[in-house]
C-alpha cells in the first residue's frame, strides 16, 4: 500500500511514513478533501470506511486531525494526519464519509477545532451551556467556573 | 358496635391482646423496615448494588429488596456511581419525583465526593444537588457496606418524629 500511495499521490502528500507496521500519511489541509476523495474512490486504494477521527492539541499553537481509513477490499490501514494552526479552518470530510459527522462534532466541542462544510457543526458531548473546550492544554483540569 | 372513645380503659375490653406504644415508633418502624430503593444505578456501584439485592447478600433481609422502576414508588435513592455534571439535572429530577418522605444514600467515593474524578465533568459530591442521609465510602463499597449504610439509614428513621409532618 506504500508503493501505490507514493505513485498516485505522491505529489500531494507531505510524508508517508511507516512504523509497527502501521502507515501514516501527512497532507496539508489545502489537499485534505483532494486526498481523501482519492483514497475513497480510487480502485487501488478503496478506503470506504473511515474508522475513526480524532483531534489532538499540540501544543504551541498546534492542532492536529487525524483520520484512520479501512479499506475491505485490500484488507489494510492508513491514517492521515493534517496539522493546522488555532483560529484556522479545516475543511469537513463528512460529505466523502457520513461517519465524520458525529467525529468532527466531537473534536470541534473538545478541542475548538473548526471544520468549513460540516452540515451541522454544534457541541455532542458536553452539557447545554457548556463554554471552552476542554481537551485543550491550557484549559483547567476542575473547569473554568 | 358500641360507640367509644380510644385511649383510657381500652384496656378493659380487648385485655391483653392488644399492645400501646406512640404512634412515632409504629410509623418509624413502618417507614424503616421497608425502605423500597429507586432503580437506578450509575456506574460500577451499580454493580455492587446488584450484588446487594441477589440472594449471596439478599437485601430483603432488611426489607429493602423491592427496587422500584418509578420514582413515584420509591422512599430511597441511592446514588450508586459517578455523577457527571451532564446526568446532574436527570438525578436531581428523579430526587425530585420522589414522594416524602425520602431518603439518599451516596454510595461509594464518586457519589460522596467526586472520588478520583477531581474533573469539570463529574461533580464533586452529589450533596450539591440535594441533602444526604447515609454517605459509604469505597470504591466500589462491598455489599456488607451498602447494607451496612442501610442500617444506618434504618437507625436515623427510628430517631424521626411525625410531629410537625403531615401524613
Amino acid at each position: 500500500m506504500k508503493e501505490e500511495l507514493t505513485t498516485h499521490l505522491g505529489d500531494r502528500l507531505a510524508a508517508v511514513t511507516e512504523a509497527c507496521g502501521e502507515l501514516t500519511i501527512t497532507v496539508l489541509p489545502e489537499q485534505l478533501l483532494a486526498v481523501a476523495r482519492q483514497l475513497r474512490d480510487q480502485e487501488v486504494f478503496a478506503f470506504t470506511f473511515l474508522s475513526d477521527l480524532t483531534g489532538v492539541d499540540c501544543a504551541a499553537g498546534a492542532l492536529e486531525v487525524v483520520y484512520h481509513l479501512l479499506s475491505m477490499k485490500h484488507r489494510s490501514r492508513v491514517r492521515i494526519k493534517v496539522r493546522i494552526n488555532r483560529g484556522t479552518e479545516l475543511p469537513s470530510v463528512a460529505g466523502i464519509w457520513p461517519a465524520a459527522n458525529w467525529y468532527e462534532r466531537e473534536a470541534y466541542d473538545l478541542l475548538g477545532i473548526t471544520f468549513a462544510g460540516h452540515p451541522d457543526l454544534k457541541r455532542i458531548l458536553t452539557p447545554d451551556g457548556f463554554s471552552g473546550h476542554p481537551l485543550r492544554k491550557e484549559y483547567p483540569l476542575r473547569g473554568e467556573k | 358496635m358500641e360507640e367509644r372513645g380510644l385511649g383510657m380503659g381500652i384496656e378493659e375490653y380487648l385485655g391483653d391482646t392488644i399492645l400501646t406504644t406512640s404512634l412515632d415508633k409504629v410509623v418509624n418502624w413502618a417507614r424503616k423496615s421497608s425502605i423500597w430503593p429507586a432503580t437506578f444505578g450509575l456506574a460500577c456501584c451499580a454493580i455492587e448494588m446488584m450484588a446487594t439485592a441477589a440472594s449471596r447478600y439478599d437485601i430483603a433481609r432488611f426489607g429493602s429488596e423491592v427496587f422500584r422502576a418509578s420514582p413515584r414508588q420509591a422512599d430511597l435513592l441511592i446514588v450508586a456511581g459517578t455523577v457527571t455534571q451532564k446526568m446532574a439535572p436527570i438525578v436531581k429530577l428523579i430526587y425530585d419525583q420522589m414522594p416524602n418522605p425520602k431518603w439518599v444514600i451516596a454510595m461509594g467515593a464518586c457519589a460522596a465526593s467526586g472520588g478520583m474524578f477531581k474533573s469539570y465533568a463529574v461533580v464533586q459530591g452529589v450533596d450539591a444537588l440535594f441533602p444526604v442521609d447515609v454517605y459509604i465510602p469505597g470504591c466500589p463499597p462491598r455489599p456488607e457496606a451498602l447494607l451496612w449504610g442501610i442500617i444506618k439509614l434504618q437507625e436515623k428513621i427510628e430517631r424521626e418524629t411525625i410531629r410537625g409532618t403531615t401524613l
